[in-house]
């Protein structure tokens, strides 16, 4: 019998416990084990990017660049036609999806710098503080969100940025109200109040202390709160209050070509103008909640494993 | 007194304290316009005489919390002022009251919501129950599939996907729902039929998916598993033991969606041109008509309110727990 030398150390396989997978390591072992829905919602969320960065590229024609031919039809040099005013529709769509999306990107950002902050403050501080930002959230949450919108596009008039604006901020409110739920249970572990106790400032304690710890929730809702805030402004637009011509935008393409529905029995093509656009919305709703609905799937299941 | 009745009222003055503030916000919203737009409503052309006295029919002249006071009583009394338009520079007011603007346009929403819920409430409470107890099982499945997609559509490509196959490609049902006060209900119903349906689909998945959710968060309850685990049968389970319990969440659900209904109205009403207070809003907004848009603003979020204080009392007082104090 001879003496084999051991392979196995202990030292080794806790050594190899020890060392952290990175972010992009797991990132690569959860989309291995996503399911179709999920691969669904990301290669949608890929393209629409990739459309709306590279607009001014794949588009054949310019955004508001005028053709004598008014609702031209399918096919030859207009893809999908051309609109009321021969303006060619699959231009619109591709610069549609810049506008659309960036909008709504930017909305959804600013409403979580506002909500997010808010919260975190509310939850830290506590006291009178709390109280008053939560109660005003509460009278502010009691108006229906289009309603309200309406009435202060009514005030502002409808430009870029007061819509934006108008709608971060009354966005903002459910995004306080989910921060400040989950980082109170945060606030009142020990490594936050150590943190106080070591003289750290509101930022640090807000940025390194409790937001890593609010993350996943956070990521999920960011994801909700943007379909939600794109549908509102395709809303406004397809009511002609939202984003104003000459910028593309689906909501408002959807009501320019609208009529043309009718005519389904004679030129169905024509009837499914306006409904690219309003597809297109929903597209990308659906896929976002499938990719959401898949995060929050991993991110509680390691919850309970651990 | 028993305490149910102490949470009511609590909730009561809660709900009225919520209806001042949001009555606070509408008002003062006409304090943000710029300061000429007296000139923007009648025109370059107005003379001294006439802008000051618009400005004195706006009461723009006394303390804003005077003109909020005069306000909210004209509105408790039934009078909401009267519309910007139809005013002209030369002083003649031809400017209608809110209130006659207002109260037909009132009445065609509620028919609206109304025969969208008596549609919408039992048929997603049937699904939602059923999609509970049958959890995990292919019909299941495919409800939750086909409303998560339903949810996701905005509610105009929705409608105009009903407009393109009922109203275009197979022409049964008309798509310009174009009532007035002399239509007959038959055809007031056959009029409304596609907007109605298009406030059923996106009520019923929001309605149906919280029911399912409120259910099955109930039937894992340890009190259920041991009504289970005694013998018990399973409708015996349902109707004793769990629906008691469950009503407080249904309610609720209802309420909300029912508010939902209040806001999602607006945009099928300017799809299908229905006479509506919504499309009302709509166009008010455009041509910057603050009093009508204030007007409309008050009404919903009114109706929004009670709604959920609704939900609320209800839910307080089928919960068996409170009514059966220690």
């Amino acid at each position: 019998m001879t003496d084999t030398p051991q392979a196995y150390s202990a030292a080794a396989e806790v050594g190899q416990i020890r060392e952290r997978r990175t972010w992009m390591q797991i990132a690569k072992i959860e989309l291995k084990k996503a399911p179709y829905s999920a691969w669904f919602g990301l290669i949608v969320i890929a393209i629409y990017l990739f459309v709306a960065i590279f607009a001014p590229l794949l588009a054949p024609h310019g955004e508001a660049e005028i053709f004598p031919a008014s609702f031209a039809p399918w096919g030859g040099d207009f893809v999908f036609g051309t609109d009321q005013i021969g303006r060619d529709i699959f231009s619109r769509l591709i610069y549609g999806a810049r506008n659309t999306i960036g909008i709504a990107l930017a909305t959804t950002l600013l409403s979580f710098a506002i909500g997010g902050s808010l919260g975190l403050i509310a939850a830290i501080s506590g006291g009178w503080l709390d109280q008053l930002l939560s109660r005003f959230v509460d009278v502010l949450m009691a108006i229906p969100g289009l309603i309200f919108a309406l009435m202060l596009l009514t005030i502002f008039g409808s430009s870029i940025l007061s819509l934006i604006m108008i709608i971060a901020v009354l966005d903002s409110t459910r995004v306080f109200r989910l921060t400040r739920s989950v980082s109170v249970s945060v606030v009142v572990m020990d490594y936050v109040e150590a943190a106080k106790l070591r003289g750290e400032k509101l930022g640090w304690i807000m940025r390194r202390e409790i937001l890593p710890n609010i993350m996943p929730p956070l990521i999920a809702e960011f994801g909700l709160r943007f379909s939600f805030v794109f549908l509102t402004i395709a809303a406004l637009s397809f009511l002609g209050l939202g984003i104003q011509p000459p910028t593309a935008d689906w909501g408002s393409m959807v009501r320019d070509n609208a009529s043309m529905i009718q005519f389904a029995k004679y030129d169905l093509t024509a009837a499914l103008t306006p409904m690219i656009p309003a597809g297109a919305i929903a597209l990308l709703t659906v896929a976002v909640n499938f990719v959401v609905d898949w995060f929050l799937h991993i991110t509680s299941g390691l919850n309970d494993e651990h | 007194m028993h305490p149910i009745l102490g949470t009511i009222i609590q909730r009561l003055l809660l709900g009225i304290v919520t209806l001042f503030f949001v009555s606070l916000i509408i008002f003062s919203s006409v304090e943000f316009l710029p300061g000429d737009f007296t000139q923007a409503i009648l025109g370059q052309a107005a003379t001294e005489d006439t802008v000051a006295a618009f400005r004195a029919e706006l009461g723009l002249d006394k303390p804003a919390y005077i003109r909020y006071f005069d306000w909210i009583g004209a509105v408790a009394q039934g009078d909401l002022g009267y519309s910007f338009s139809g005013r002209s520079a030369s002083g003649v007011d031809r400017s209608r009251a809110v209130v006659d603007l207002v109260a037909p346009r009132l009445g065609n929403t509620l028919f609206l919501a109304g025969m969208a819920a008596i549609v919408s409430v039992p048929l997603a409470l049937v699904l939602g129950i059923t999609a509970a107890l049958y959890r995990n099982s292919f019909y299941d499945r495919s409800v939750n599939a086909v409303t998560l997609t339903t949810i996701s559509f905005p509610e105009f490509f929705l409608a105009y996907l009903l407009i393109l196959f009922f109203a275009s490609l197979w022409p049964v049902f008309p798509s310009l729902a174009n009532v007035n006060a002399e239509t007959e209900l038959i055809e007031r119903i056959y009029k409304c039929i596609l907007p109605a349906l298009t406030l059923t689909l996106v009520i019923v998945a929001h309605m149906m998916r919280m029911t399912r959710a409120a259910i099955i968060n109930l039937l894992a309850s340890p009190y259920i598993e041991m009504s289970q685990l005694k013998g018990l049968s399973k409708a015996k389970v349902i109707m004793r033991h769990a629906l008691p319990n469950a009503w407080a969440p249904i309610a609720t659900v209802i309420a909300f969606n029912l508010a939902y209904l209040v806001v999602g109205v607006v945009v099928v009403e300017v799809v299908f041109v229905y006479p509506g207070i919504g499309q009302l809003m709509v166009d008010a907004v455009t041509t910057r008509d603050i009093p009508v848009v204030q007007a409309c603003a008050l009404i919903f979020a009114t109706t929004y309110i009670l709604l959920n204080l609704t939900a609320d009392i209800i839910g307080i007082v089928t919960n068996p727990r409170l009514l059966h104090p220690r």
